[in-house]
């Protein structure tokens, strides 16, 4: 089968903006929690949030940006603009001039899309009627408005798609591009996951749901796989990947980065968010990456957990770990970055993948942040403290969306 | 009279839209200010609230520039 490699990334998270700064924050530890004073200001019952750093939209995408476009697609349209520029697509500008773009396509995930248009354009309808309603509604809101958008300002005319997986979504994205690239469709996938879904809105119903930890200091808030969890801490951010086949890379001159191995994806079929206590769909997801990769159990020596700090999560999948991986699970080495950044949502599949590239770099494993007392039912080798250097060839990066939709990506070295 | 309304569309155009006050004047189109048709009906909405007076669609299809809307208001508020 034909290799597809990595040539760049782009990242802007709640553990920092561009790949150095944003892995740095991961290996550190230091999490990224804080309390949300637009959450405090609107009374929600959680107000703990994990934003990415501040940053002015009309001064990076141009003028208007604030107003035309929503907050998922700047998020988008910034960590794209990092990933075409580091896999040497772009010139000056973001325009892809290396290559020919209409060879380039573009896939993203997202879970929710444009949460902040309709948190407040819902309320202006309400409020003024029908005939104040704001004709960038549409555009705006629209979840494939980050894919439209990327496109419009690199040029790039080959597919444009966006997947919902919930928060599976920027692993699946990753996934369905690299079938595109084999299927000969385009040439470059610009592929990656998008979320900025920190409204009031959002925030109150994930809470209704039990969803969301009940914890209001930000230093323990998010804490997958400790005994303690009691849910996630909403995050946003983007995460983009550049795939293209080896062969392609070496012609143009690109240095490849990582070669995604596999790829697997499968549905619970079971319940609308929470998953079945054995992980059953996970393992599916874990096992078909592995398949599709060819690889021995024994070649993988690290995980980058789906690891929400949810009661739920966090266990069942540590079973669907467990399930695949056999004896060989007490040589894993996992870790959730998500103890830093929070839950990305539609973004974390591939925010996620980003580091478990990085980690495959740097052979060094960003512990799971305020990981205190591991839960006794959950038998991984979890990292915390601080990073661990670890020897290994290939990581695992799964993804677990509500709908029951589960991803799994192996990654190796270039 | 409809010059009057040239500050108006400063201060929206400006802290609505984002476009410096300086390229704001009648004879200025909105194509050259960069807004497109989308822009031009939220421009509308904030006219009216500013103004109580509504452009409507068909009313629009010859406001090229900002001196035909500031005409097409002060018409309307006469």
């Amino acid at each position: 089968m034909t290799d597809i490699v990595v040539t760049g990334v782009g990242i802007i998270a709640p553990s920092g903006r561009g790949r150095e700064a944003a892995f740095a924050g991961v290996l550190s530890g230091r999490s990224a929690v804080a309390v949300d004073d637009e959450l405090v200001s609107m009374g929600t019952p959680v107000t703990l949030a994990c934003r990415v750093p501040a940053f002015n939209p009309d001064e990076e995408l141009g003028r208007g940006a604030s107003r035309r476009l929503d907050r998922f697609t700047h998020l988008g349209a910034i960590a794209a603009r990092e990933a075409v520029a580091h896999a040497g697509l772009s010139g000056d500008d973001e325009l892809i001039t290396a290559i020919n773009p209409d060879r380039v396509g573009i896939l993203m995930g997202s879970g929710i899309g444009g949460a902040e248009t309709w948190a407040e354009e819902y309320p202006r309808y309400l409020e003024k009627g029908p005939g104040r309603t704001s004709p960038m509604f549409i555009p705006r809101m629209l979840s494939n408005t980050a894919a439209g958008t990327i496109a419009i300002r690199t040029g790039a005319r080959g597919p444009n798609m966006t997947v919902n997986t919930a928060c599976a979504a920027g692993a699946s994205a990753i996934h369905v591009a690299r079938d595109l690239l084999r299927a000969g469709a385009a040439d470059v996938m610009i592929a990656g996951g998008v979320e900025a879904g920190i409204t009031g809105l959002s925030v109150s119903a994930f809470a209704q749901m039990g969803a969301l930890t009940k914890n209001p200091d930000p230093n323990t808030a998010s804490r997958p796989f400790d005994v303690d969890r009691d849910g996630f801490v909403i995050g946003e951010g983007a995460g983009v990947v550049i795939l293209e086949t080896r062969e392609h890379a070496l012609k143009r001159g690109a240095t490849p980065l990582a070669t995604l191995l596999g790829v697997g994806a499968s549905a619970d079929a079971f319940h609308a968010t929470a998953p079945p206590d054995d992980g059953g769909g996970a393992i599916l997801a874990i096992s078909r990456a592995i398949a599709d990769a060819g690889l021995d159990l024994s070649q993988i020596g690290h995980v980058n957990a789906h690891g929400t700090s949810t009661p739920l999560n966090d266990v069942a999948e540590s079973r669907a770990l467990r399930a695949v991986f056999g004896a060989h699970t007490d040589n894993l080495v996992v870790t959730s970055t998500k103890g830093v950044t929070g839950h990305t949502l539609g973004a974390a599949g591939a925010i996620e993948a980003i580091f478990a590239i990085e980690s495959l770099h740097a052979q060094s494993i960003p512990p799971t942040a305020n990981l205190i007392n591991q839960d006794p039912d959950i038998a991984l080798d979890v990292v915390s403290g601080t990073a661990r250097n670890h020897t290994f060839d290939v990581v695992l990066s799964t993804s677990m969306g509500f709908g029951g939709q589960n991803a799994a990506l192996l990654f190796t070295g270039a | 009279m409809s010059q009057d309304l040239l500050p108006l569309f400063v201060d929206v155009l400006t802290e609505e839209f984002g476009i410096p006050a300086e390229d704001v004047s009648a004879d200025a189109s909105f194509e050259s200010l960069g807004l497109d048709s989308l822009d031009v009906v939220e421009l509308t909405l904030v006219l009216e609230e500013r103004t109580g007076v509504k452009l409507e669609d068909e009313e629009l299809e010859h406001v090229r520039t900002v001196g035909d809307a500031m005409a097409k208001i002060a018409e309307k508020q006469a």
